[in-house]
Parts: structure tokens; sequence; C-alpha cells
């Protein structure tokens, strides 16, 4: 006790040291030792050495552009997509759904009490060729009669969408909620419409919701594999079945981590452009 | 886990880990490392396999063989179903293993038609068999006592074999019985999966190209990576799988698909539809081996070794998985007690049928530059 009353402004550093202990042992350490091994060259038989192997990164991004466009074109429609479905659905549950909102939003989040995998496996039911959504399809004439869903590009998509939409969801039901009833009461006092009032109270309020629940979304979407890797073929692969391939089963450990760290860079550079585009502070609520 | 490292491990680490390298090794240390190659018989025997691998007692939720092993030696068994695909196991154990630490397991078994099985060998990353405890080693067949990644058997012990051939949905489709009706039938377009296992498809292709898979070279690879490459890009094939081809070739999303013979014949019993057959150009037989890691209990393995090569053992093994077994007298044992089971083809192939199969050339497994064109042909 004497010791912090002789140095009180040692206080903050002592209680952020866990906190720094924990991301310098779990997470600079990895990434240092990824960024490390990035930059090695050889083979697994004999042996990778150290030696600035920048071609890694030219050779990454020359062979496997096409993964990572395609990886961020499937993160953003998915994370698009998820905004569209969950917005008006917890602007339900947070203004009209009363005492129910609880049994709401855990149906909301019970998606996630079931692994991931499970969740995806589980659409391969559902979009079978001789399941009833292709079927469907097919009676209204959207689907050819040979026409599937699964391995195409909209299986992916929608595996992903549906995967995410809970991260999305839940912020965006946070900031909905938080509203002052009496701003939209005030609104209309002042003669605004109801689509005025939302326009201009309701959804500006709700914007750092919509920004934490893009981020949340767009951010693992765009490293995601599983979905490409169980409701896609080949042609859908996204960067990250590509890191895994490197990994797993070439042993190729510094081109996978050289990939790893480019798909690192581009999402922190979206994110900056993005955050530049919204304004910091709606970052941060 | 439960032996704490000593002060003169934790002070000889704690130097090593000021550099931030050793940090993951540091963290591994905390493992533990118990067991240690030594050769003492231990009380347990850790034992890591794939799942649905061994016969399982559903009503007692026990594995009788491991019992009875207990039994009759006292030695316990802590067996782990966590061996799901050669490269992701892989990918755990070669940290630990290539930094000389142990894995806590005295037996893992891996798939001598994938790179890794080799790879363990030619790292030294395997101990040597104690061959005086495995007397039951004259019962292991003729056909798997010297293969190319291990000609004397001192390192591996075939666990159970199985062949790659095609399997087809009878309410979709006819036989398909060969490849080129499988790459090239437009009613099948689209309906088709093809397994990603670098012995399994390209080696199919192979046999039906009229080449040897057994001995690749350069020009028998490239044609056959080729025509599936054409397969993939004309949208004949739908996707590579490992086994989840099992679920959509049973409910009719795909018609047909290169397929192991041991899964077909545990689906039979839900979907009778369901048939398999080598092609008629051949197909080919692969293995799973049995080897004890570096720093697992060498006398405590090769003891349950010689246990499962005792054919009576070896058929309660066989009954419930349905795999070939490579222990001699297992057919003998089965007449008695599952004469349906011991009449099988996908169990017992006939002198005929293993005739047309064929061993995929370890060599090639770990070529490096197959081994990216095929990545590449999988869409990565």
């Amino acid at each position: 006790m004497s010791f912090l009353h002789r140095h009180k402004g040692l206080t903050p550093y002592l209680l952020l040291l866990p906190g720094i202990l924990w991301l310098a042992l779990f997470f600079v350490a990895p990434l240092g030792f990824l960024g490390y091994q990035s930059l090695q060259s050889g083979t697994f038989d004999t042996g990778y050495t150290f030696d600035w192997a920048f071609s890694n990164y030219w050779n990454a991004i020359s062979d496997y552009h096409e993964q990572f466009v395609r990886s961020f074109v499937y993160a953003g429609i998915a994370t698009i997509l998820a905004l569209l479905v969950s917005y008006p659905l917890v602007y339900w549950i947070a203004f009209r759904a009363g005492r129910w909102k609880n049994v709401f939003l855990i149906l909301i989040v019970a998606p996630l009490f079931v692994t991931y995998l499970v969740r995806t496996l589980a659409w391969l039911n559902i979009l079978a060729d001789e399941g009833p959504v292709v079927g469907f399809l097919r009676d209204i004439h959207v689907l050819g009669p040979d026409g599937r869903l699964l391995a195409t590009s909209v299986a992916v998509v929608a595996g992903i969408t549906y995967n995410f939409l809970p991260f999305m969801a839940l912020p965006v039901y946070v900031s909905l909620e938080q509203i002052d009833a009496r701003l939209l009461e005030a609104a209309e006092d002042l003669y605004a419409s109801k689509r005025q009032a939302f326009l201009h109270v309701t959804l500006p309020l709700s914007a750092p919701g919509i920004v934490a629940g893009t981020l949340l979304t767009f951010i693992p979407a765009a490293g995601d594999f599983i979905n490409a890797q169980l409701l896609g073929t080949p042609r859908q692969y996204m960067v990250g079945n590509v890191i895994q391939s490197k990994f797993l089963d070439v042993l190729d450990y510094p081109s996978a981590a050289a990939l790893s760290f480019i798909l690192m860079a581009l999402i922190l550079v979206g994110l900056l452009a993005y955050a530049r585009a919204v304004g910091t502070e709606r970052l941060t609520g | 886990m439960s032996t704490p490292i000593t002060r003169r491990q934790l002070v000889e680490r704690g130097a090593a880990g000021l550099t931030l390298l050793s940090l993951p090794g540091l963290l591994a240390a905390c493992g533990g490392s118990s067991g240690g190659g030594g050769g003492e018989l231990a009380d347990v025997l850790r034992f890591s396999n794939w799942p649905l691998y061994i016969d399982y007692d559903e009503k007692a939720k026990t594995h009788p063989t491991l019992d009875q092993f207990t039994a009759k030696t006292g030695i316990k068994v802590e067996y782990f179903e966590d061996i799901n695909s050669n490269a992701e196991y892989f990918g755990k154990i070669q940290r630990p293993l290539s930094q000389g630490q142990s894995i806590d397991r005295d037996i893992i078994v891996l798939t001598d038609n994938e790179r890794f099985l080799g790879l363990m060998i030619d790292k030294g990353w395997v101990e040597e068999l104690d061959k005086d405890l495995i007397p039951n080693f004259t019962n292991l067949i003729d056909a798997q006592k010297s293969p190319p990644f291990d000609p004397d058997r001192k390192y591996s012990l075939p666990w159970q074999s199985g062949m790659t051939g095609i399997a087809w949905n009878e309410k979709i489709t006819g036989p398909v019985t060969t490849v080129t009706q499988l790459f090239e039938d437009p009613k099948l377009k689209g309906k088709v999966t093809a397994l990603n296992g670098m012995g399994d498809t390209p080696g199919l292709v192979m046999l039906d190209n009229g080449d040897d898979p057994s001995n690749v070279t350069d020009e028998t690879w490239n044609a056959a990576v080729e025509r599936i490459q054409s397969a993939v890009d004309s949208g004949q094939i739908r996707r590579f799988t490992g086994n989840d081809y099992a679920q959509p070739l049973s409910q009719g999303d795909l018609a047909a698909a290169i397929a192991w013979s041991g899964d077909i014949y545990q689906l039979l019993s839900s979907n009778p539809s369901l048939k398999w057959a080598l092609p008629t150009k051949g197909g080919i037989i692969w293995t799973d081996n049995m080897i004890i890691p570096t720093g697992g209990s060498v006398p405590t393995a090769s003891t349950y070794m010689n246990f499962v090569y005792d054919p009576k053992i070896a058929a309660q093994i066989t009954a419930y998985v349905a795999y070939v077994p490579p222990v001699s007298g297992t057919q003998a044992v089965l007449q008695k007690s599952d004469p349906e089971l011991a009449k099988s083809q996908l169990v017992f192939p006939s002198d005929e049928v293993l005739a047309k199969t064929h061993q995929y050339d370890s060599a090639a497994l770990n070529n490096q530059d197959y081994i990216e064109q095929w990545q590449r042909v999988l869409g990565a």
C-alpha cells in the first residue's frame, strides 16, 4: 500500500499489466513468430531458414489474388445481407416485442450454442438438391430442372451470412435498445413523419451498432474457410482455404504465414478507410 | 499433465525462453513430458485413433477389446478418437515432435497413402517397435510385410486396410464402374465427387489411363492431373471430399463418388441402394498404420500391438469396423461368429480382387511439385 502511495502514477500501469502480459504472450509473441516465419525459405524436408524472403509475399499475391478478391467480395455481400436481414428483425424486437424481448434475443443467439461446423453441415441438408428449398425454387422456375444451390457461390454466401448474423444483430440491437423513446416523441411533436423520424433520429443513433456489427461480421467472414469448403467447390475457395492447405497439406509454413499477414494487412487497411469514411466517433459510439 | 516440470528444467527453459521464439516451446513444455521413451511397462496406454475405428458396445458404452486388454495385462487404456485427418493431426503434433518433446501418446494411427506417415519415419519422430514383445507379428499378412516406407516393419504395424473405388447410388444411376464413366458421362454431370487424397483420386485415374500408380513418373502424374482438372473445369466433378461424401451420396445429391470400401459397408445397413465396386481397371489399397511417436512407451505399445495381432481380438474389431484386417486367421474366426461378414468382398477381398488393387507410390506422395500441383487442382 505504502509503495502505491509513494508512486501514485504507477497505478494505471499496474492495472494495465495483466492485459498487456496477456496480449504480449498470446498475441504479440505468436504474431512475431508468424512474421519471422513468413520471411523464411526452404522446404519442410530440408528445414526452413530465415533469409528475409520477401518473395513469399510477392508470390502469394500473384498466385492467389483471385482468392483474396473473392474473400472480400463474399464477406462484403454477406455483411450487407446480414445487415438487411437483422436490422428490421432487431428493430422489431427492440421496439415492439415488449416482454418477449429476451426470448427473441435468446432465439437469435441460440444457434451459437451449436458448433460452427454442425451449423454449416445443417445447410448441406437445407440446400440439398432434393431438399425443400431447391424443390421450391425449381417449381417457381427460379432454378432450372437441373439447377442446384449446393456447390455454388450462392450457397457459400448464404452460409456465411447465416453463420455471422448474430454478430450483426446483437450490436445493432444494443444501440437501438438504448435509444431514448422521448427523442422519437419529440420528433413527432415537431411534425416529423414516421419515415423522417426513422431517418433522422433512429438510424443515426443506431449507427455505432451498425458499424460495430459490420466489423464483427466482415472481419471473421473474410478469413472464413469452412463455408467455402463445405458448401462450395474449388471455384468458391477463399483465401482461408489456401492458408489452410498451405499449412496442413503442403507444409509450406512461410507461404501460409505470408498469406495470413497479407490478409491481416488488407483487413487493417480496409478498417482504416472505413473508420475514416464513417468517422471514428461512430466506431467508439 | 500431472507431472510438474522440475526446477532445473524450469531454469533451463527459462533461460531459453528469454528469446521470443522458444515461447511456444515453453508453453508446450507445460503440457508435461511424462511417459518417456523408457524401457518399462507403463500403467496406462495412451492411444490416438480415428473415430468409429474400434469395436464399441453401444449399450455398455465400452470398447470390449480394450477392456479385455486391461483385464489381461493390467494396463489401462486412455483411448482418444482425435484423428480426423492425417494432415490436421500431423499439423498438431509436428511442433512438439520437432523440438524433441513427447506428445503424450504411445500409439497413433496414420495412413500410408498420404505423405505424413512416411514423413514421421524419415524425420525420426517414431520409436522402434520391440519385436520381442510382439510374437504375434508372424500373423501379419504377407502383402503387408515390406511396405516401401518401412521395408522391415521396424516402426509400424498395420491397423486396418481399405480400398479406394467407386460408389454409386442405385436410385439415381446405373452401375458406375470406370473412371471414364465417372468423369465423362453427361448424365452424371455435377453429381460426382472425388477424394482429396493424393493417393486416391490420381491413383484411380492412373489405373484408368493404363499407368502404374505404384511407380509414378512425371508423365503419368501429369496425364492424371490434366484429366482430373478437365473434369473439374467441365463441371463434372462437383467437389473434392474427405469422407463427407457419405451423406450427400446417401441422400441422392450425388449419383456417384470416389469412395472408401469400409464407409460404404457401414452405410449399407441404413441405405441398401448404395453400391461400391473396384473400377474394372483396378483400384487403390491403403493401410492405416500404428506407430509409436517419440517419447511413447515402447514396451506398453508393443504389448498392445501383440494383443491386437491375436486373430480372436482382430476378429472382434473387424466385426465392428468392417475394414480389411491385416491379421491372418481373422476370416477363420469370423466364419463361426459372423459368417455374413466373413463372406463380404469389401472386408475379405478374394485373391482375384486383391490382384486388381495397387498401392500408391510412397515417394510420389512426398514430391513437393506434385503436392503443390495437386493442391491447385483442389482449388487452393
